[in-house]
Order: structure tokens, then C-alpha cells, then sequence
């Protein structure tokens, strides 16, 4: 891997930029590998990324069906943040985003990781009082986060409509540390790593079957040819229940499509990530001066990957009341992703029924924000086939045995 | 946009005069049941790529649950039916291996 520095840039500027080279390999599948993951998405690669890098195994292929980071990690509002309520979700998440405050170095690939603030704003006075139990539950977990008043919340967003008509803004949860980084890059910069340290991603690579004896996965089968591999990592996202089908297992997960949209760039006029749970809003302005709109998921199954046009009006319309300056902006883009909901709206990190298969799933509508803890902690669970600290919690039959990790009350929605 | 017919006034609609409910019939667990019969119940959901029956609510109409057969994939329906009903109807059944022929059902 040519390393990315001043220099390497001074050198290509009197080349021509002629001898940059390809980021990543892109390798004929072989027949067997120690570790085959299914999904070059954030998760996936970043648990291929910490397999190498934490645990010295580089014998791995990352399979992916389509092209690297097309699916949910091409498609989400990129915010970053660790201020959940459960001890478990606020160990794993605020280890994601402290390994994302070092990501770039560790990758040396900018992933454009920018703190800038994120405010959860409370429009009701259940969501006051959730926030302050937020608050208080972060003080004892370490993660610095503070509950504001409404004059705070104008002072760090001139923009925004105080008072009202339907939803007032009564104060906030304030995480300083929060912020966005650019999606694309998390998952070409871990893919680059990933390529210089042996791994083989292998895209337009079709899982279409799994193949097991006596209770253990032996391979599986994939459009480019049959792959054996000693353990088997399935980090799909929204299309997990149907890899465990191939597996022989169900899931609890219901796969429901998650919009967001883009509008036309302006100016700089909102410096932190404001996110609106109470109407399924949350918006922060790109680099490129865009306004990044994350929207409501269905109510129903789909794998669409657009969703229904009716959550677009509602966010809008919603969004529009808090910020009026939003009303005259034209919207250029929009698209949606297949979301994996769990009943407690915490992920699954977890052994499943055959015993040399692993799964990481059920990150629902947050999945982005946890990509490097979830792949340290799967990365983790893979190479030594018990779960760590971090992932503990969060097995398979924490449904059957009641062991809920209930973010559903705390979160709502909006992630 | 999902646009179904309610099977019990009668009336076609987009989505947004339905409520969906989830996944359709699932076996109930109840009093005696063991803990993986509850997980099955609550938790445990096909959630396929296809073919998919599920309880939708006439919520701004005639307010009546029915089922509707569709598929996840394209939002095409296949029939709905009424909610008394514990398994699909053979019409609809042979509505949709005529649109997927590969297709094979789980109970």
C-alpha cells in the first residue's frame, strides 16, 4: 500500500498524479479461507479490518454482492454519537466513537471525522424527562453529555424556531463529542487497509447458499464459485433473515426500508447535528454545503431500498416548522435503505445455532455510527468463538431469555 | 406506493389509510407455553425477501383487520383476505405461484 502523506502528494503533483495505484486489490476468489465474511459494508470490513489487525488473522475474504459500501453504509445521514441510555449500548457505541476519533491515523485514509456537536432536541415533556434520565445514565457511564435549556440550544443554533407552533423546543441533550464523518470514506479507507494487510475483498460475489455438516458451516456457495472457509461472519444489515434462512435458523428482525434525502448546497448555516425525534427528523449540513435529511422508516416489511413517498411530507413537514429557513430549499436527492429492527432496537452480536458461524446484525436505523466499535467487538467474538466485554450483552437469546437491552423507549426512531 | 383492496368494505386504497401489523399467522403462545414458544410468538419473524403475508388494519375506513399476500420486493399484491382466516385461501395461493413459481410455502 503506497502510504497517503504531504509527501506522497508533493511526489504525484510533479508525477502527474500518474502512480497513485488502486486503493484496493480486487483478487479472484480461492477455494478456502480461515474467515469468510459476508458483506463489504462498514460493518463487515471493519470486523475483517480488526480480525487482522487485533487478532493476527489475515487469511479472510470480505464477499459482497453488489459494490463495496452500496448498501446501508453509502446510504445513511453519517451522524456519530454515544449518548444511549443502556450501559451495554453506551460501552459499545462510545468504543466506536473513540476508535472513529482515531480512525483516519489508524487507516491513514481521511475519513473527514468532524466533531462538531450533536443536539437531540426534546419537544415534549416525556422527552425533557428522558433526556435528563439520559443525561444522568451518561454521567455514570462516562460519556460526557449535558442537558440544555432552550436559550443553549438558540445560542448553538441561531437557525432554529424556538417556540414553537406544535412542537416547542423545551431543551436538549447535548453530546459535544458527537458529529458526522463521510460514510463513503470509512468504508474505502477500511477496505484499504484491509487490502494491504492480505485480505481479499472479493465484490460482485453473490452468497447464495450456506453449506453445513453435523451443525458446523463447512462453506458456502456464491455466483462466483464455492468458498470453504473454518468460520463464517454474516454482517448483512437489512438482508440478514435471509442469509439465516440459508442457514437454518430465523431471526427476530423485521426489515423495513429508512430514507433520507439531500438538498441543494448553501451556504454554511448550521454547525452541529440536530436531530428531532419526536417527528422523526434529523438534519445537519454536508462539507459540501448540502443539508443531509435523515426521515421515518415504514411501517411495514420491504426491501425496496426507497420507501414510501408520505415519510418524506411528514419529516419535511415537520423539519420545516422547526427550521422555516428550510422551506424555500429544493431537495435533489433521495433514497432509502434496508434497516434490521430488533424488538429492544439494540443490535446482535452473537454464536447462532451452527457452531462456527457468526452473526452481527440488528443495528436498525444507527448502524453507521458504530461501525468501528461493532467490527472490534465481531472481530472479537470471530477469532476467539466466545463474545468479549463489549458484545456480552447482545447474543441471540437475550430474546428467549428476557434479557432485553431496551433502547426502543429511549431512542424512538430516530438514530 | 402500496395500494391494497379491503376485503372487508370493499374499498381500494394507498397505504396510508392502512396501518400495517406485522407478520400473519403466527401461532399464538399463551399460558404452558415454553420460553422458546414466546420467543417464536414475539420475537422470531420470516421477514422475507418475497412473498410475504401480513395484517394490515383498514385504520382511516371501515377500521376491520384483513391479510394481504405481497411481496416485499416489488410491493406487488398477490389478494388479501379476511383476518378470521388462519391460512391463506387457495385462490391467493395460486394467484401467487402463477407470479413466482418457485416460490414454496411456510407455513
Amino acid at each position: 500500500m503506497k502510504r497517503y502523506s504531504v509527501f506522497a502528494l508533493a511526489r504525484e503533483a510533479l508525477n502527474r498524479h500518474q502512480g497513485w495505484g488502486r486503493a484496493w486489490a480486487s483478487p479472484q476468489p480461492r477455494g478456502r479461507y480461515d474467515v469468510v465474511v459476508v458483506g463489504a459494508g462498514g460493518h463487515g470490513l471493519a470486523t475483517a479490518y480488526y480480525l487482522a489487525r487485533n487478532h493476527g488473522i489475515r487469511n479472510v475474504a470480505v464477499l459482497e454482492k453488489g459494490w463495496l459500501g452500496g448498501g446501508n453504509t453509502g446510504r445513511n445521514t453519517t451522524i456519530i454519537r454515544s449518548n444511549y441510555l443502556q450501559d451495554a449500548s453506551a460501552a459499545i457505541y462510545d468504543k466506536s466513537l473513540q476508535l472513529y476519533e482515531g480512525l483516519s491515523r489508524d487507516l491513514n485514509f481521511n475519513v473527514m471525522f468532524s466533531p462538531r456537536g450533536l443536539v437531540m432536541l426534546a419537544q415534549t415533556e416525556h422527552e425533557v424527562r428522558a433526556f435528563h434520565r439520559t443525561a444522568h445514565a451518561n454521567l455514570l457511564q462516562g460519556v460526557a453529555t449535558e442537558y440544555i435549556g432552550p436559550e443553549q440550544v438558540r445560542a448553538l443554533i441561531p437557525a432554529i424556531r424556538i417556540e414553537g407552533p406544535r412542537y416547542p423546543v423545551l431543551g436538549a441533550l447535548w453530546q459535544p463529542r458527537g458529529g458526522t464523518a463521510r460514510h463513503d470514506a470509512v468504508a474505502w479507507g477500511l477496505a484499504r487497509a484491509c487490502s494491504a494487510m492480505g485480505i481479499d475483498i472479493i465484490e460482485n460475489c453473490e452468497v447464495t447458499g450456506i453449506a453445513s455438516a453435523e451443525g458446523r458451516v463447512t462453506g458456502v456457495s456464491t455466483s462466483r464459485g464455492e468458498i470453504a472457509c473454518n468460520k463464517l461472519a454474516l454482517v448483512v444489515a437489512g438482508h440478514s433473515s435471509v442469509l439465516a434462512e440459508m442457514a437454518g435458523f430465523r431471526l427476530p428482525l423485521e426489515s423495513v426500508p429508512l430514507q433520507a434525502l439531500v438538498s441543494e448546497p448553501v451556504k454554511p448555516c448550521l454547525d452541529v447535528v440536530v436531530m428531532a425525534n419526536t417527528v422523526h427528523g434529523y438534519i445537519s449540513q454536508s462539507d459540501k454545503g448540502e443539508m443531509v435529511i435523515g426521515g421515518g422508516s415504514d411501517g411495514y416489511n420491504a426491501y425496496t431500498q426507497r420507501g414510501s413517498f408520505q415519510h418524506i411530507q411528514e419529516t419535511l413537514r415537520a423539519l420545516i416548522e422547526t427550521f422555516p429557513m428550510l422551506s424555500r430549499l429544493k431537495m435533489l436527492r433521495q433514497w432509502g435503505g434496508i434497516v434490521d429492527m430488533t424488538g429492544d432496537r439494540s443490535p446482535i452480536l452473537s454464536k447462532t445455532p451452527l457452531g462456527n458461524c457468526f452473526i452481527n446484525c440488528g443495528w436498525g436505523t444507527g448502524g453507521f455510527k458504530a461501525i468501528p466499535g461493532s467490527g472490534w467487538a465481531m472481530a472479537e467474538l470471530v477469532a476467539r468463538g466466545e463474545p468479549g466485554p463489549l458484545a456480552a450483552a447482545f447474543t441471540l437469546d437475550r430474546f428467549r431469555e428476557g434479557r432485553f437491552i431496551d433502547e426502543s423507549v429511549a431512542a424512538g426512531v430516530a438514530h | 406506493m402500496l395500494i391494497l383492496d379491503c376485503p372487508c368494505c370493499g374499498l381500494r386504497a394507498e397505504e396510508t389509510e392502512f396501518t400495517p401489523g406485522g407478520q400473519a399467522h403466527v401461532p399464538r403462545a399463551a399460558t404452558g407455553s415454553s420460553d422458546a414458544g414466546f420467543e417464536a410468538y414475539l420475537f422470531l419473524r420470516h421477514n422475507p425477501r418475497g412473498v410475504h403475508f401480513e395484517r394490515w388494519r383498514h385504520s382511516y375506513g371501515c377500521g376491520k383487520w384483513f391479510i394481504a399476500a405481497r411481496c416485499t420486493l416489488t410491493l406487488e399484491v398477490f389478494g388479501t383476505y379476511a383476518a378470521q382466516l388462519t391460512a391463506p385461501p387457495p385462490e391467493v395461493l395460486d394467484r401467487i405461484r402463477s407470479r413466482r413459481p418457485e416460490w414454496e410455502f411456510r407455513p
